[in-house]
């Protein structure tokens, strides 16, 4: 094989990618075609509760486009990170719409789903023998962390979707997967050099994010030859430049001469950048660098509580100049009025002041003038929605009503935008779980399973 | 002297995954990229001072294909999302960034 060439569908199926520039791809006559469908950008919730970011009705649009145009040039097609967090709920809906959309359209197919949901005891074994790693702020791993996680994801990477690939499927549906794997294992498969095969799938995992006008949600196409290979938009109204291509290495992540992978490290020092006509790019230089003990990355999240929040704003100036003395008078009177009923760890309560510094804190101080208007999010986080939502409620009329020192406002604090005030946000989740796992065989914790669709 | 806001084309922040933010800033021109990259404005001590952390969490580098300089920090409240948290893409991290003055 001379050239492979290898259509991204887009940076995640379901925000919606252009027709037309599908059908341009398929036009290029490509050999494999590639979707990502998840990631952890969206927080914890996702991989917690088995939802997912994007809705049903997005997945049908994007999947049936790219689904029917895979089985028209009859190419396999591979679909990583299902359903946002790649658990086994995220890859069950996702097999269900795929399901549906083949008996719609009529397609017949060999399908392969590959689970990426973590055993606990494999994890806990990993721990025990001391190959797991964390990756930054969190605490070494520990076996009552791993018992307390509600969901442990990993991160497949080549092997798994070889597996798949060599077993015949014309479409692979898998749980959470190093994004590159999915443009990668094909070319691994046949013999191209895995440092440049590697990162063009680091740049076409993300779509058009490396055109101009910049489009995540958009087609590209990657030509991956000897000792380069080429990106070109699908999208006629875009173009790749060395310059966009290289700003792209610095997207998401910490260093853009080096990324890592369960195989080894990729690396960019000597990649060069080529404008080839108006609209590609040649890339050629990069190296992969194998690791000599495979690692695959998990994830994991644990249950905090329920949450209840209520949105409010303010405009008197005596009250937004009181804003800490306020809060902490509502706080203590909160934990007076629940003593008794609740303990301080029962619930968690906080005030979010947009205007003032919500976003950035105190490193947001700035004294020199006030703000004309505050908006205000209250929330409360307990063990369950019924005392979440009682904690929030008793908040917030205690806010509504809370005296301080040169109030001119008497009737009250709050100015509410909704009837009712109070809204369920459900279960909160946090990551606690980030961690690398050393195996001996990184395929191990991801079975391949065969089936027929139509 | 320029803020840094004025000089950059580009100035972003992000998640590297749930546990760090990563700051872009990417400059029209070659010229712009190197008095930004060369003046001593835009140190880990700076970067540390800003956003009241340790030097040596800050990490600094310098990115000539792009014109770019990338600085990654680990969060320092809650992982990503986590009660408490309040920006979970990390989209809107870059603000102390904004003021600093280039010569």
């Amino acid at each position: 094989m001379d050239e492979l060439r290898v259509l991204s569908v887009c940076g995640n199926l379901g925000y919606g990618f252009p027709k037309t520039s599908l059908d341009n791809g398929l036009a290029r006559d490509p050999h494999i075609m590639g979707a990502d469908n998840g990631s952890t950008d969206a927080g914890p919730y996702y991989l917690g509760s088995g939802d997912q970011l994007t809705k049903r009705e997005q997945i049908r649009r994007d999947l049936g486009f790219s689904l029917a145009a895979a089985r028209k040039k009859k190419i396999p097609y591979i679909i990583g990170s299902a359903g946002t967090a790649g658990g086994n709920p995220h890859v069950d809906s996702v097999l269900d719409t795929m399901r549906e959309l083949a008996k719609r359209d009529g397609h017949r197919f060999k399908l392969a789903v590959i689970r990426s949901e973590m055993d606990k005891e494999f994890i806990k074994r990993a721990v025990r023998e001391k190959k797991t790693r964390t990756l930054g702020k969190l605490p070494e791993l520990t076996e009552e962390m791993v018992d307390e996680s509600v969901r442990i994801v990993g991160q497949m990477g080549l092997e798994p979707f070889m597996t798949a690939l060599e077993g015949g499927a014309d479409v692979v549906l898998a749980g959470r997967s190093c994004d590159t794997a999915i443009y990668t294992s094909y070319a691994a498969m046949q013999g191209f050099d895995l440092g440049l095969a590697f990162h063009m799938a680091k740049i076409i995992e993300c779509g058009a994010q490396c055109a101009l006008p910049i489009g995540a949600n958009d087609c590209i196409l990657g030509t991956l030859r000897e000792d380069h290979f080429e990106l070109e938009p699908m999208n006629e109204g875009m173009r790749v430049t060395p310059g966009s291509v290289a700003a792209h290495m610095m997207y998401e992540q910490p260093d853009p001469y080096l990324f890592y992978e369960p195989e080894g490290v990729i690396d960019l020092k000597d990649s060069e950048f080529e404008q080839i006509g108006e609209r590609r790019v040649r890339v050629s230089g990069s190296r992969f660098v194998q690791a000599q003990t495979p690692t695959i990355k998990i994830e994991g999240v644990r249950l905090r509580g329920y949450r209840t929040i209520a949105v409010a704003g303010m405009t008197d100036p005596r009250l937004i100049a009181s804003l800490d003395e306020v809060e902490a008078n509502v706080k203590n009177t909160v934990a007076d009025m629940v003593r008794g009923a609740l303990s301080p760890e029962d619930y968690e309560l906080r005030f979010i002041f947009y205007g003032r510094d919500g976003v950035m804190g105190r490193l947001a101080a700035d004294e020199s003038s006030a703000p004309r208007e505050v908006g205000v999010v209250m929330e409360a986080i307990a063990k369950d929605q019924t005392t979440a939502n009682a904690v929030l409620s008793l908040t917030r009329s205690t806010f509504l009503h809370a005296g301080f020192e040169g109030r001119k406002a008497t009737a009250g604090n709050l100015a509410f935008p909704f009837s009712p005030s109070d809204f369920e946000g459900g279960p909160v989740y946090e990551f606690h779980i980030y961690h690398l796992v050393e195996l001996e065989d990184a395929s191990a914790p991801f079975e391949v399973e065969f089936a027929q669709v139509g | 002297m320029e803020r840094l806001y004025d000089l950059a084309e580009v100035l972003r922040s992000k998640n590297a995954g749930p546990l760090h933010i990563t700051l872009d800033l990417l400059f029209a021109d070659e010229a712009t990229y190197r008095r930004v990259a060369d003046s001593e404005a835009l140190t880990p001590g700076v970067v540390s001072e800003l956003y009241e952390m340790a030097p040596e969490q800050v990490k600094i580098v310098h990115f000539d294909a792009a014109n770019a300089i990338k600085i990654t920090i680990p969060r320092k409240g809650p992982t990503s999302g986590a009660p408490g948290d309040r920006d979970v893409y990390g989209a809107q991290q870059h603000g102390p960034l904004l003021g600093l003055m280039i010569p």
